[in-house]
């Protein structure tokens, strides 16, 4: 499925580019494209790094065991395949916080920890394991309490109230949030090597 | 709302004070423990490059086409349907793709409609609700070297399809149109 959206992204590109004239703007679209994703790694590099740093303390400190008893009642139903005291269960916790308070660059770093514990308890070193799913569906529909750059946005257009749209907005991430863990229960048994479909 | 940001905003000292505390206090060499673990860290962003290179291009070729125009044409028998106006469209497009991208549509908008405007608060609505998908998924899944998988990208997309429907009807619904 990502091959055939990225084949469709450049194919209707390319050629609605061509006969629209665009071919110029195009090129120069697909090099700055590259350029955009280099300057971004770049950026990345010190927050990833400073946060692995500080996660490994939390690890050795025997936070996890700690943050693990904590989150149990929840976490065993939502992340049945993780132990509660493994390092993978903290990193997912600590996500899912700077997701929900809209700490954008510290969510990343810790989101991608948590994927690196998840990849050493998966079998399947190719394939997303159960766990890996329900995170990036708990990851893509998180609740929102502070959408700080909208706010921003709306007040910098003049808006008279420009935290109005906040409440709706969490009324509607938490309907969400449960309908996308719903749906990730049902898909997953379909979805799972062996019986699934080629794509 | 200003004690949350107030919390958003020292949350991250804090959590790494209070990290850096108990691991002192428990007589972890929390220096040595972190340049482990940065070591790590490094190579995590290193992996992640061609993922993203290979994301952005695609998505940079995508705009800069025109070919957005192409599918808020095709697509504004549903916002008629809808009752939405069609500039919503191109937002709900470039959302999943590009954060970015979709900044720049949500500002636009604002401009054109005003930020108090239904079509406006609608747009204010989605813009935060979603998530960027593709990013999120590319990152993620790059980072540890999966290429199946499996329902993860139509999960995201429903759940942006959710937010985009949720927004017009809750915001119909809360700041009820003349």
């Amino acid at each position: 499925m990502v091959n055939l959206i990225w084949f469709l992204l450049i194919a209707t590109g390319v050629v609605t580019g061509a006969l629209s004239g665009r071919n110029e703007a195009v090129t120069r679209a697909a090099l700055s494209g590259a350029q955009d994703a280099v300057a971004l790694v770049f950026g990345l590099i010190g927050v990833i790094t400073m946060w692995s740093g500080v996660m490994r303390i939390a690890e050795e400190a025997g936070l996890t065991e700690m943050i693990g008893r904590f989150v149990k009642p929840v976490a065993a139903r939502i992340f049945p395949g993780v132990p509660q005291d493994h390092p993978a269960m903290t990193a997912i916790v600590m996500n899912i916080i700077a997701n929900i308070l809209g700490m954008g660059n510290a969510a990343t770093p810790l989101g991608l920890k948590a994927m690196e514990e998840m990849q050493k308890l998966n079998k399947k070193k190719d394939e997303a394991s159960d766990a890996m799913c329900t995170f990036l569906a708990l990851n893509l529909s998180v609740v929102v309490l502070v959408p700080t750059t909208v706010i921003a946005l709306r007040a910098q257009h003049g808006s008279t109230n420009p935290s109005e749209t906040v409440g709706p907005t969490i009324f509607l991430t938490m309907c969400c949030m449960v309908l996308t863990l719903v749906a990730d229960r049902v898909m997953r048994g379909l979805s799972s090597s062996g019986r699934r479909r080629r794509r | 709302m200003s004690v949350i940001k107030i919390l958003s905003n020292a949350s991250i000292p804090f959590m790494i004070l209070v990290i850096c505390l108990i691991g002192y206090v428990r007589g972890v060499k929390i220096y040595d423990a972190f340049i482990d673990g940065a070591k790590e860290g490094l190579a995590t962003a290193v992996r992640i490059l061609p993922f993203l290179v290979a994301m952005f291009v695609a998505i940079g070729i995508f705009r800069a086409s025109g070919a957005m125009s192409l599918f808020t044409g095709l697509l504004s028998p549903i916002a008629r349907l809808l009752g939405i106006s069609r500039d919503l469209l191109p937002l709900a497009i470039i959302r999943p793709l590009s954060g970015t991208g979709s900044l720049e549509v949500l500002s636009d908008i604002l401009k054109v409609h005003g930020p108090d405007s239904l079509t406006g608060r609608m747009a204010s609505v989605m813009q935060a609700s979603c998530e960027t998908t593709f990013y999120v998924l590319t990152v993620y899944f790059g980072a540890v070297g999966i290429k199946k998988i499996r329902h993860t990208l139509l999960i995201g997309l429903m759940a942006d399809i959710l937010a985009f429907a949720g927004a017009v009807l809750i915001c119909r619904a809360v700041f009820a149109a003349p």
